[in-house]
């Protein structure tokens, strides 16, 4: 049995030239950036190539990247930096119900510190109404947090629209662009985002590094205290041989990332005409047009299914794809993204499922899947 | 490949030591194993800590070290339905329900059974110590060979035609044997304490969670001659033939719950383990279910078990036309209480069972014990 892996937007695999990169970095290279000496010299040389690297790609400056642990800090950074370093100013933060916990969690728990917290509606597609946006401001919202891609489904914000309305009112635009960051061409400057979150791992680097792109000029309080790296925003000696790896897949994602998303978009539309074939009855949550949507999820719902058991009945046959989010003791939790786009009554919140593609997937990949899928929904179709 | 290799297993796996020693064993034998763990009940605190987390966790180091995959379902949607509101009905009727009857029916093996059928599942196995034996083409239920953990009594209510597809691994051991595997194989689990008491309580105060669900009202504790005696925190924290907690000092033998009166809100007690108002010599048994295909239409003798742990009695059955049991015993028995099971066996094998709804002496309702 073929093993295949349609959950990307857990994790990628790392890229082999990624590996390679870290093999040679390994070797060549072990100083302290921080140091006066040669050594020191050498590993800052390399870190500051990186740190060019990350601000080209989404058209910023050097100084405005601050290299954390990955997306969860990077967010946390954001959301609390923010929050304290404007409470003076107001205590209002909006966001929106679809976030990813890294997000949403920074904000419940700033509620609980007496900040007031709205989180935007969306509609089936996943997607807020700006007027709700703009209805909800307030003389003292400090922060708006709006993810750029969502993680679930894939569906995507309007951000040019978000950062226009809040580049006028002077107002920090933070966003989440975790999952869109493989995908979209991100202009910071274009789109007026002030604040955002990127992950190496979600691009075939490795895990334990990201950054969060600070616009100079927005204040924000630091989380970690120690020695002065990353400009006083981020103390900790840096993660230099993580930093090698994410700069090597960033370059490969700036040469490699219209080919990979029109690979993306083949792999599904394959997965879905077989499962036309098959006869296998889904919806799609959300819309698969490409400007509201990244190609490399799908996330569909099987009408008649149970999450749970139709996940492990999947992994059972060589399929690993993923749903919601699990909870400590190993269950499914239903999806608060499904729930705000469908309603807590949806059946969808019990039967979504998330496929989400990767370069090294196949379209043969595909046609296995619905086939397996198939067997699936109809073994457990005569069961009942 | 072997047939094993080819039987698919799914087991049903607590994070407790005898679903851990179950798993291996069947890995042992080269089946296509397949870990569960159940979610049945969220005991979330305020750190978001549950018990439910801790035990995955061992499930999941056990999984790792058997190299077995792992996964959970969530069963908590039919547990409260179908056994949680079950419990608390029974208690605001003055009675003392047997949960674990109840999930062994109505979740272990059903819902979960159906899950597993639905993975591929050959078996379903668990670490019920309990044995499954085949003769003349029918399944039957036998007595654990530990008598000291035997748990048949809690699996008096499965239905007969699943047996074919039950595997219970542990029957054939004792505990300790247990222990020993689990140690040898340094299983994570090897030297985890056993639960104890009902699951969804666990270690915590009893009173303290049943009054979160269901309102205590306070009232007398008498003597069946209607002597006062002092009062009771609410009838459903007692049950028949209990000591603890009546709070009555004095000379004399010790106090004993010995009945309720649920119109009256009355606890009724009396002196002595073994007072006469604590015996009866009958009992009627309703929502009876065979585990052996046998026609039991007509009065038959056999022995029974009111209790878990209990040592056999022996009865004689006589079967009424509405399908309840009326059950004569041989030497009249102490605290018999409604709301538990009632279990036949003929020797080792048993029979089936049902529920405790009346008890009688010299062929009258025992109204105390109503």
């Amino acid at each position: 049995m073929k093993r295949i892996y349609l959950d990307h937007a857990a994790t990628t695999p790392i890229h082999p030239s990624v590996k390679q990169t870290m093999r040679e970095a390994m070797e060549e290279s072990f100083g302290n950036p921080s140091s006066i000496h040669h050594f020191g010299r050498e590993s800052r040389k390399r870190l500051d190539e990186a740190r060019a690297t990350m601000a080209k790609s989404i058209n910023t400056n050097y100084e405005s990247i601050i290299f954390t642990s990955g997306g969860t800090e990077a967010n946390n950074l954001a959301i609390f930096g923010t929050a304290y370093a404007n409470q003076d100013k107001g205590k209002h933060i909006i966001t929106t119900q679809i976030e990813h916990h890294a997000v949403l969690h920074p904000c419940e728990q700033l509620e609980k510190e007496g900040f007031d917290v709205t989180y935007l509606p969306v509609d089936e597609n996943g997607i807020i109404d700006i007027m709700d946006l703009k209805n909800a401001l307030r003389k003292d919202t400090i922060l708006v947090t709006i993810m750029f891609a969502n993680n679930e489904t894939g569906m995507k914000q309007p951000i040019q629209m978000i950062g226009n309305m809040l580049g006028k009112r002077n107002i920090t635009f933070h966003t989440d662009a975790v999952q869109a960051y493989g995908i979209e061409e991100i202009d910071v400057e274009q789109l007026r985002i002030d604040l955002l979150t990127v992950s190496s791992h979600k691009i075939y680097g490795p895990k334990g590094i990201g950054f969060l792109y600070k616009r100079d000029g927005v204040n924000l309080v630091q989380r970690l205290y120690g020695g002065e790296q990353e400009r006083t925003w981020r103390s900790g000696t840096e993660n230099t041989l993580a930093i090698e790896g994410f700069k090597k897949a960033v370059e490969l994602l700036m040469e490699e990332r219209n080919g990979r998303n029109e690979h993306y978009q083949q792999l599904s539309e394959r997965l879905l005409q077989t499962l036309d074939e098959r006869e296998v009855d889904y919806n799609v949550n959300g819309e698969l047009d490409s400007e509201h949507h990244v190609p490399n999820i799908l996330n569909l719902s099987f009408s008649g299914m149970d999450v749970e058991m139709f996940l492990t009945n999947l992994d059972l046959s060589g399929v690993a794809v993923s749903s919601g989010s699990a909870c400590t003791a190993g269950s499914i939790d239903p999806s608060h993204v499904i729930k705000a786009m469908y309603g807590e009554d949806s059946e969808r919140l019990r039967n979504s499922i998330r496929f989400s593609f990767g370069k090294d997937n196949n379209i043969e990949d595909m046609e296995q899947v619905a086939e397996r899928i198939q067997s699936i929904v109809n073994r457990l179709a005569s069961n009942v | 490949m072997s047939d094993n290799a080819n039987t698919r297993v799914v087991v049903g796996m607590s994070g407790g030591v005898d679903s851990s020693v179950t798993a291996l064993l069947l890995k042992q034998q080269g089946f296509d194993v397949v870990g569960i763990f159940m979610k049945n009940w969220d005991d979330t605190d305020e750190f978001g800590v549950c018990t439910a987390t801790k035990d995955y966790e061992d499930v999941v180091r056990v999984c790792n070290q058997l190299d077995i995959p792992y996964y959970a379902v969530n069963f908590e949607k039919q547990y409260w339905d179908k056994v949680f509101t079950y419990f608390l009905d029974e208690y605001k009727a003055g009675r003392t329900p047997n949960p674990d009857v109840m999930c062994n029916k109505e979740i272990k093996f059903k819902a979960f059974l159906d899950h597993a059928m639905s993975l591929g599942a050959d078996y379903l196995a668990t670490g019920h110590y309990a044995q499954v034996r085949e003769k003349d083409g029918h399944a039957e239920l036998l007595r654990g060979v530990d008598a000291n953990k035997d748990q048949t009594y809690f699996l008096n209510q499965i239905p007969k035609e699943i047996l074919p597809k039950i595997m219970f691994p542990l029957g054939g051991m004792d505990k300790k044997e247990v222990r020993e595997i689990a140690k040898e194989h340094e299983l994570a689990t090897a030297t985890k304490k056993d639960s104890t008491g009902i699951c969804f309580i666990g270690e915590r105060n009893f009173k303290e969670f049943l009054s979160e669900y269901l309102p205590a009202q306070p009232g007398e504790m008498r003597t069946l001659n209607g002597e006062v005696k002092g009062q009771h925190d609410g009838l459903m924290y007692y049950t028949i033939g209990q000591r603890q907690g009546l709070g009555i000092g004095g000379s004399g033998e010790p106090w004993f719950v010995v009945g309720k009166n649920l119109d009256d809100n009355v606890l009724y007690v009396g002196q002595g383990y073994n007072q006469d108002a604590l015996y009866a010599d009958g009992l009627e048994a309703n929502e009876v279910n065979w585990l052996v295909d046998q026609d039991f239409s007509q009065p038959f003798t056999c022995t029974a078990k009111f209790r878990y742990r209990q040592t056999d009695c022996p009865v004689t059955v006589y079967p009424q036309e509405d399908g309840t049991l009326l059950v004569q015993f041989d030497e009249e028995q102490r605290a018999i209480t409604p709301g538990q099971a009632v279990v036949f066996y003929d020797d080792e094998v048993c029979l089936g069972g049902g529920t405790i709804e009346r008890v009688y002496k010299n062929e009258k309702t025992v109204k105390h014990l109503a």
